[in-house]
């Protein structure tokens, strides 16, 4: 079954739950007992609508506050396709969690109250889906009822983010507007009658329509390990493996490979999934692999092809989203996990921050707060085997983690 | 011409590409396997541990499964459960190890619920936070999926958890891109997940796809059964409260969920086989944990467990 990642942001003002629950409902995906638990709720909270963010906001004091918080998961399918939706909070104290859920994601949905247009919370989600080189962007521009189905309308918030794409650096987005009503369900899984003069696709017809391959499964192949297998049983006694997952292109049987950071070359022996062996793994897939020769290999290593070596370096250029109360400031230490690989970094230069609005940047700052994002050097204690983001997204990211808390504190994307 | 359409057509058969959700899940055990030193596999009996195995012995084939299996048993348990576990252990050439909640009932630590509505499922906690002490497990690996519940659907793929077992939902380590940081303080436990984005659907799927075996209970059977709130509740044994006025009768169920026989109802079906179960969990209006009371008793019953160090 394919499965295409979507990420959504927004607030609850914006009728993103209610969208939620729409797609949900018109594709029948809410079962009878999800469906009963929510019309009760709404009734015993005074409402005369059924409140959809009741499914998907999943934690007590979100419900309390009725916000998001953190991210959530919602799952549904159509015959042909199968759907992740991560629903992420809008606002701006919670752009970490924005990040998180769009770094898995395919596609994303900017969601715009029609009547509002663009506002500070659209150039936010619009710059991180810039910044992660989302290949899919759906601009919904909702409540289309409450402004009588205007097209005027419409053109003006289409005019706004055009104007948006043109002051990004990153314009390699497929970019679709569709106007529509969650409420009434204009445009959502059924063409509206109420706007005759839209002639594109509804979401859903548009979902079920992209591609859910990832710019990351087209670029240079890099196979990291993850752990090295070694049965020693009396079948399997020499048996000496690779295992991880391939990134980029594919890998076959013969192909000639470079062991990184070693330099060594060999050739692949074999491919195995489980008990068969493959001649050929394609992108993504989580596999095990020996080499003709004895080579040295272990965790971090990387195995690519003779014609596409990766970067070998101990300092790294970089733009990073900070998700930690602490802030980073320069020359704090720590650890880095690049991959499967890990290390650890000093910071030796918070060069400017960005603002998320695009209104530019300030430069040399003292410190990096909690959701800013800004550009970064880093000094490492050892090598790592890097790409840049824009080149090949899986190799080009990496996390920060506070030696004294264990916790991920930042996610840096490798110029 | 025709001899390289037939090679390109090996070639092409040849060719491995697995699925998304399957090759997360390998990578996911590949990452426990090396970032932790104690890992343990929460193995319930179910279908989603039961994939959880199938998963874990990709991951590391031809080499066995590099960490024990640890089952929490309530005593409550479906007898079918506890007879395909000891055979699935022996099998796969893994440990196996069991702790039992009546120990715990027997030395007074954890007190029985009585009633109507009387389960052993919560007190499954105590008894898991005592195994993961004895054995000073750092990573607990469990088939919870985010499809599941509202709760778990905001929990992380490594969900850190300190010496209490305590879930803090509010401040969870964000998770970017495939990147996974297993490091904890002394004392502290991760929780790992890795069939988090798999639906129902999915896991049957696999299931059907894979030939994976199963409990019976999972199939149409006749059983004696009665009728409260609705839901079907197994009269096979007495662990399940009946008033007398609750009459049995014979109906042909099946289990969709398999959890305590006093927590976990049955359903009405002909589905004999994998195939038509994978057709009735398709057409079905009700969803899985539509059967468990346990999480009837309240809109926050599940996060209110997991605060607790529930699975």
């Amino acid at each position: 079954m394919k499965v295409l990642k979507i990420a959504t942001a927004g607030s609850v003002d914006d009728g993103k739950s209610t969208l939620i629950g729409r797609i949900l409902y018109d594709t029948k995906s809410l079962t009878d007992d999800k469906l009963e638990a929510i019309e009760e709720k709404s009734k015993q909270r005074g409402f005369d609508y059924l409140d959809f963010s009741l499914a998907t906001d999943g934690l007590v004091a979100e419900r309390e506050q009725g916000i998001t918080i953190d991210v959530a998961h919602i799952y549904f399918s159509t015959p042909s396709k199968s759907f992740i939706i991560a629903d992420t909070p809008g606002h701006i104290e919670y752009t970490r969690n924005m990040v998180t859920g769009a770094s898995t994601a395919q596609a994303s949905i900017v969601l715009i109250d029609a009547r509002n247009g663009v506002v500070e919370q659209t150039y936010r989600h619009f710059f991180i889906n810039n910044l992660l080189r989302i290949k899919d962007v759906v601009i919904a521009i909702n409540k289309m009822d409450l402004v009588d189905y205007s097209e005027e309308k419409y053109n003006i918030i289409k005019g706004e983010i055009e104007y948006l794409v043109s002051k990004s650096e990153y314009k390699g987005q497929s970019l679709n507007f569709i106007p529509l009503s969650a409420l009434k369900g204009d445009n959502v899984v059924e063409p509206s009658e109420n706007m005759s003069w839209y002639q594109g696709q509804t979401l859903m017809h548009h979902l079920e329509s992209l591609d859910t391959k990832d710019i990351k499964d087209e670029s240079q192949t890099r196979f990291p390990v993850q752990t090295v297998i070694r049965p020693k049983t009396n079948e399997f006694h020499d048996f000496r493996g690779y295992a991880g997952k391939v990134y980029g292109g594919d890998l076959e049987i013969g192909e000639e490979v470079v062991v990184l950071p070693s330099k060594t070359k060999s050739k692949i022996k074999s491919i195995h999934f489980f008990d068969k062996e493959y001649a050929k793994a394609k992108s993504g897939s989580a596999v095990t692999i020996t080499l003709e020769d004895n080579v040295n290999v272990s965790r971090g290593d990387m195995l690519v092809k003779v014609t596409e070596e990766p970067t070998i370096t101990k300092q790294l250029d970089a733009t990073i989203c900070w998700m930690d109360k602490d802030p980073l400031q320069i020359s704090q230490k720590y650890y880095i996990k690049h991959g499967v690989n890990d290390g650890q970094a000093k910071v030796t230069n918070l060069s400017s921050i960005i603002k998320t609005d695009f209104s530019g940047i300030e430069e040399n700052p003292d410190a990096l707060e909690l959701n800013q994002i800004g550009d970064i050097q880093l000094k490492l204690s050892k090598p790592l085997l890097v790409d840049s983001y824009k080149k090949n997204k899986s190799n080009g990211s990496f996390i920060l983690i506070n030696p004294k808390t264990n916790n991920t504190v930042g996610v840096g994307f490798i110029k | 011409m025709w001899f390289t359409y037939i090679k390109d057509m090996i070639m092409n058969q040849n060719t491995i590409q697995v699925d998304a959700l399957e090759s997360e899940a390998i990578y996911i055990f590949r990452e426990v396997q090396a970032q932790f030193e104690k890992p343990v596999l929460l193995f319930s009996g179910g279908k989603d541990s039961i994939t959880l195995v199938r998963l874990a012995q990709k991951a590391f084939y031809p080499a066995k499964i590099p960490f024990p299996l640890l089952h929490i048993d309530t005593g409550h348990n479906f007898p079918e459960t506890i007879e395909f576990r000891d055979r699935l252990a022996k099998e796969l050439g893994v440990e196996l190890i069991v702790r039992n909640v009546q120990d715990n009932i027997d030395s007074g630590r954890v007190k029985e619920e009585s009633g109507r509505y009387a389960s052993r499922n919560i007190l499954q906690t105590e008894t898991l936070l005592d195994a993961i002490e004895e054995f000073d497990f750092d990573a607990c690996i469990g088939g919870a999926r985010r499809d599941e519940e509202k709760a778990r659907a905001k929990e992380r793929i490594f969900s850190v958890r300190d010496d209490f077992g305590q879930w803090d939902e509010k401040n969870q380590r964000p998770e970017v891109f495939d990147m996974l940081n297993g490091r904890i303080d002394l004392g502290q436990n991760v929780r790992v997940f890795p069939i988090s984005n798999w639906t129902e659907l999915d896991v049957w799927s696999y299931i059907k796809q894979e030939e994976i075996d199963i409990p019976s209970i999972y199939f149409a059977h006749k059983r004696k059964t009665f009728v409260r709130d609705g839901m079907i509740w197994s009269a096979a044994d007495e662990v399940v409260y009946r008033d007398e006025e609750e009459k049995v009768v014979e109906r042909m169920v099946r289990f969709r969920t398999v959890g305590d026989m006093s927590c976990t109802a049955a359903v009405l079906s002909e589905a004999k086989d994998i195939t038509k179960v994978v057709e009735e969990i398709r057409n079905s209006s009700i969803s899985e944990r539509g059967a468990r009371i346990d999480d009837k008793r309240s809109e926050a019953a599940m996060e209110k467990r997991k605060q607790q160090g529930y699975f």
